[in-house]
This record gives structure tokens, C-alpha cells and sequence, in this order.
């Protein structure tokens, strides 16, 4: 009888990806400082005990501001993933399931979408529903999202759809729905649950992109890659401010690789 | 063996379409079964023999529905019939356990409650003489043999008439064979089946098999008895099979 174990690269990334999560939960109500409260006597400060990240221009606490931007950054990339996840799953289940002229077509649709950039395309998007509000950046890049998830599910729905026990439950009059749903969905899980790892980390990079290049979260919202465009002017008097910023995305991504990696491994180990 | 039929195939011919962006061409018609002609008798195991690649799958499919016939009409005496197939490894589905696998035919009908259920899953269980700890497992965590008796519990757990079983024990060593098919035989006595034996190993259906059919390139050349088939055979093919498995 095989036991499916827990990895240490599960196990790291779990541990890292949740400090983070619960960080950035407990920061939605309390952070050390208020993050928008300015202090003139204490800006450029480098790390010390009180501000562990530093201060500022306005002297204002690095490490409250990367906590509610690390929160903002990781609400983005989680309602992101879900938009991709919930309705690539839904097109890549159908037309891979069904398979025939639509599923044709629509994977054409998807290999030209997928041959564009995925900032550009979230640029295009940004510029139809307009720039400066989170919403419109998740929705840009949900949209963005949902061409790699499709793509996936698709594969592994059509992989699926001749195999003898799926021939069985359809013998026994089950309906496509409760198919899919029921007799499929559960069996594409080893390779959802790393596309939606690797797709936790691609919105993080894009939404911090965006907000760098200025096209995604701007103020009163700050997320990490606002916070690091504001430190890139000030790179040469207070440099903790962009490596801090970037150190924590850096981590988030690397949490997120390790449980996507982790999963991997441990579906290698029991196949 | 009685002379009432559960099933009738009258010359069906067909095949597949693959399917193509650009219509269903003729180019894209891969015609398999030619004239094919027989009857299932209530109460008998009917042997279907033949090389790999001769269509006996393409057969099976066509009688569960699943490819239409080009031509011929294939004629149902009894309610859905079942398969039982070669490989017990993608028969269960792996993300779910033995009690689910045997209850979902069940709730799919959607006739009886959840205690009923229940106990159709038990008494199936038990027919097909597998511990009740199996209930708990998932397909993985059994042997091939154990996942072959759940397999037919499953097709058999709605009480069908007829059941086509696909080499259903080629897979198997030859000591769980043995129990398979003792097995498939009480089954018949307990619950009144007909089966329809896919087997290319000809001493199997010689143990098993009341009657069988050879099938050569999509054709049913010869028919008869066991007897009648194995120990005076008139065509070349049948001649040429039964050497070779000497």
C-alpha cells in the first residue's frame, strides 16, 4: 500500500507561503505602524529594531507598508488565479471532454492568445476597462489567466475521456455534468493543483509588473510592485527600501514555486 | 440454455470516424466489422475469438452503444448491458473507493435510498467473495484479481441480463484466471446472466464457453459449439488459431 508523504519542498513552501499569508491577514487590522503616517524626524532610516525595513522619504515604516502591500499583492494574485482557474477549468472541461469542431477552434483561439505576451495582453484589457483600480486588475488579469489554465484542463479531460472507468459510468447512464464533475474533475487534480501554484506566481510577478510600470494598483492602494516603484527613485538613499519590497515577492513566488515543485514530486512518488 | 435470445446482431457492418476540423470525408471512414451476424441465447457463455486487431473490441462497443453501426441493426433483449474490461488497473476509478465505485451505478438510477444502497453494495461484495474491509480501499491499495471481482461487482450491482466481458482475464496470472472464471460461471447461476466471452486465448474459452464465434478481419468466419468448433473445425483461420495454441 503506498502512503502519500509529505516532502520537505512541500513542507518549506507551506511554511514560507503561509508566515506570509498570515502576515499579510493579521496586517489587514494591525501593522506596527501606521503605514501612511508620516514622520519628518525619521525619514531615510536605515533597519533598526523599531523599523526592521527602514524608513522612508516621509519617514514612514517600510515594513508596515510591505506588510499592507504584501496583503494587497497577495488578495490580487489569489482573485486572479481564481477567475483563471474556475473558468479555464469550465472551457477546458468542455471542449475536452466533448472534443470536436468548438474544442478545435477554441484551442486555435487559445495558441493565439497564448503567442502574445501576457502583459501585453493584460495592457490591452487595461485599456478597455481602464487603469488605476485593483478591480480592473484582476479582471484584466483573470482574463489574462484563462488560456493556461484551459489549456491544461483540457489536456487532462481528454486524456480521461476514454478511459475505461469514465466508459463504464457513461454505460451506467450517468449525465456529462456528473461526469466531469464527479468522475473527472477529482482525477485532474495532480495536475491543477501545480498549474494553480505556477499561476499564483506568474500574477504575483505580472501584478507587481503592473503597478511598477504604473498601469496596475495605485494609491490609497499600495501593493509590492508600487511600493517597489516608489523605492526606485530613492535606490541610492534608502536601497533597504527596494530590497526589502523585492525580497518579499521574491519569497512569495519562491513559497508558491516550492508547493507547486512539492506537489509534483509527490505525484511522482506515488504514480 | 434456452433458445430465447438476449441479444441479436443482424449484418452489422461499420467502424469509425475520425473526426477532422474539415467534415466527415469518406477519407475519414475506417470501416472494421463487415456482415457481422450472430445471437446471444439466454443463459449461455458465447465465446468471441480472434487475433488482435480482427475488431472484437470495435464488436463490443457497437453492442453497448457507443459506436453506431454504418448498417445492420443490432437488437437488445434486455435492459443496458454491462462490460467487464481487460485492464482492472483503468477499470476503478483511482480517485475514489471501492464503496463509492460499487454505490455510484446505483445512485445514478436513483430508485432506492441510501440504506438500500447499502446493502445492494454488501450483498454484491460478498457475491464476488471480497472481504468487507474492501469497501474502505481505493483501487491502488488492491491486487489485480481483487480489482477484477470489484470491476464485475460494479457491472453486475444494477442486475444486469447480459454482460460482455472483454479478455477480462488476460491480465491475470493463471492461478486468479482460474478464480475469475469459476467465478463468472456462479455468477451466471446466481443471477441468471448471459455473457458475451472477448477472449484471443482459445484455452480459456474452451473451459469457460458454451458456444463461440471466430472472428477474422472484421468477419465472423465460423460459428458453432465448443465441440463443433474446437474438435471439427472447417475453415483454414480456426484450424490455423487452435494450432497455435496448442
Amino acid at each position: 500500500m503506498k502512503k502519500k508523504t509529505i516532502n520537505g519542498y512541500l513542507l518549506v513552501g507551506l511554511i514560507i507561503t503561509g508566515v506570509l499569508l498570515l502576515t499579510a491577514l493579521v496586517g489587514t487590522f494591525y501593522t506596527p505602524f501606521d503605514p501612511n503616517a508620516m514622520n519628518a524626524a525619521e525619514k531615510f532610516q536605515a533597519p533598526t529594531l523599531t523599523h526592521i525595513f527602514g524608513t522612508d522619504n516621509f519617514g514612514r515604516d517600510i515594513f508596515s507598508r510591505v506588510i499592507k502591500g504584501s496583503g494587497t499583492t497577495m488578495a490580487i494574485a489569489l482573485a486572479t488565479v481564481a477567475i483563471g482557474a474556475v473558468l479555464g477549468t469550465l472551457i477546458g472541461a468542455v471542449t475536452g471532454y466533448f472534443g470536436g469542431v468548438v474544442d478545435e477552434a477554441l484551442m486555435r483561439l487559445n495558441d493565439a492568445l497564448t503567442a502574445f505576451p501576457s502583459i501585453l495582453l493584460a495592457l490591452l484589457v487595461i485599456s478597455i476597462v481602464g487603469p488605476g483600480n485593483k478591480y480592473n486588475v484582476v479582471l484584466a488579469l483573470g482574463i489574462v489567466f484563462i488560456p493556461s489554465f484551459a489549456r491544461v484542463t483540457r489536456t487532462a479531460f481528454a486524456g480521461l475521456r476514454d478511459v475505461n472507468y469514465i466508459t463504464s459510468a457513461r454505460l451506467m447512464g450517468a449525465k456529462n455534468g456528473r461526469i466531469m464533475l464527479l468522475h473527472m474533475l477529482p482525477n485532474t487534480a495532480r495536475v491543477l493543483l501545480p498549474a494553480i501554484t505556477i499561476g499564483f506566481n506568474n500574477a504575483v510577478l505580472a501584478e507587481a509588473s503592473m503597478s511598477f510600470l504604473g498601469i496596475g494598483v495605485t494609491p490609497p492602494d499600495a501593493s509590492l510592485g508600487y511600493l517597489l516603484s516608489e523605492a526606485q527613485d530613492k535606490l541610492s538613499r534608502a536601497p533597504w527600501y527596494a530590497l526589502c519590497t523585492g525580497g518579499v515577492i521574491a519569497l512569495l513566488v519562491f513559497g508558491a514555486g516550492l508547493i507547486g515543485e512539492g506537489l509534483q514530486k509527490m505525484d511522482r512518488e506515488v504514480a | 440454455m434456452s433458445q430465447q435470445p438476449v441479444l441479436e446482431v443482424r449484418h452489422v457492418t461499420g467502424g469509425y470516424h475520425t473526426p477532422s476540423l474539415f467534415g466527415r470525408g469518406k477519407n475519414n471512414y475506417h470501416e472494421v466489422l463487415h456482415d457481422v451476424d450472430f445471437t446471444v441465447y439466454h443463459g449461455e457463455i458465447l465465446g468471441l475469438v480472434g487475433e488482435s486487431g480482427t475488431g472484437k473490441s470495435t464488436l463490443a462497443r457497437m453492442i453497448l452503444g457507443l459506436v453506431k453501426p454504418e448498417q445492420g441493426e443490432i437488437i437488445h433483449h434486455t435492459p443496458r448491458p454491462q462490460i467487464i474490461f481487460q485492464d482492472p488497473y483503468s477499470a476503478l476509478n483511482p480517485a475514489y473507493t471501492v464503496e463509492w465505485s460499487l454505490e455510484e451505478p446505483l445512485r445514478i438510477y436513483g430508485k432506492y435510498d441510501a440504506a438500500e444502497r447499502k446493502r445492494r453494495v454488501r450483498d454484491m461484495l460478498e457475491r464476488v467473495e471480497l472481504p468487507e474491509e474492501c469497501l474502505k480501499a481505493k483501487p491502488d491499495e488492491l491486487s489485480g484479481g481483487q480489482r477484477q471481482r470489484v470491476s464485475i461487482a460494479a457491472a453486475l450491482i444494477r442486475r444486469p441480463r447480459f454482460l460482455i466481458a472483454d479478455e477480462p482475464v488476460s491480465a491475470l496470472d493463471v492461478t486468479i484466471q482460474a478464480q475469475i472464471l469459476r467465478l463468472m460461471r456462479n455468477l451466471r447461476q446466481e443471477l441468471d446472466l448471459s455473457y458475451l466471452f472477448i477472449s484471443h486465448d482459445l484455452n480459456v474459452v474452451y473451459q469457460l464457453c458454451d458456444r463461440v464465434l471466430v472472428m477474422k478481419a472484421g468477419r465472423i468466419v465460423e460459428q458453432g459449439t465448443i465441440d463443433q468448433v474446437f474438435n471439427h473445425p472447417q475453415e483454414e483461420y480456426t484450424k490455423k488459431l487452435l494450432a497455435a495454441a496448442e
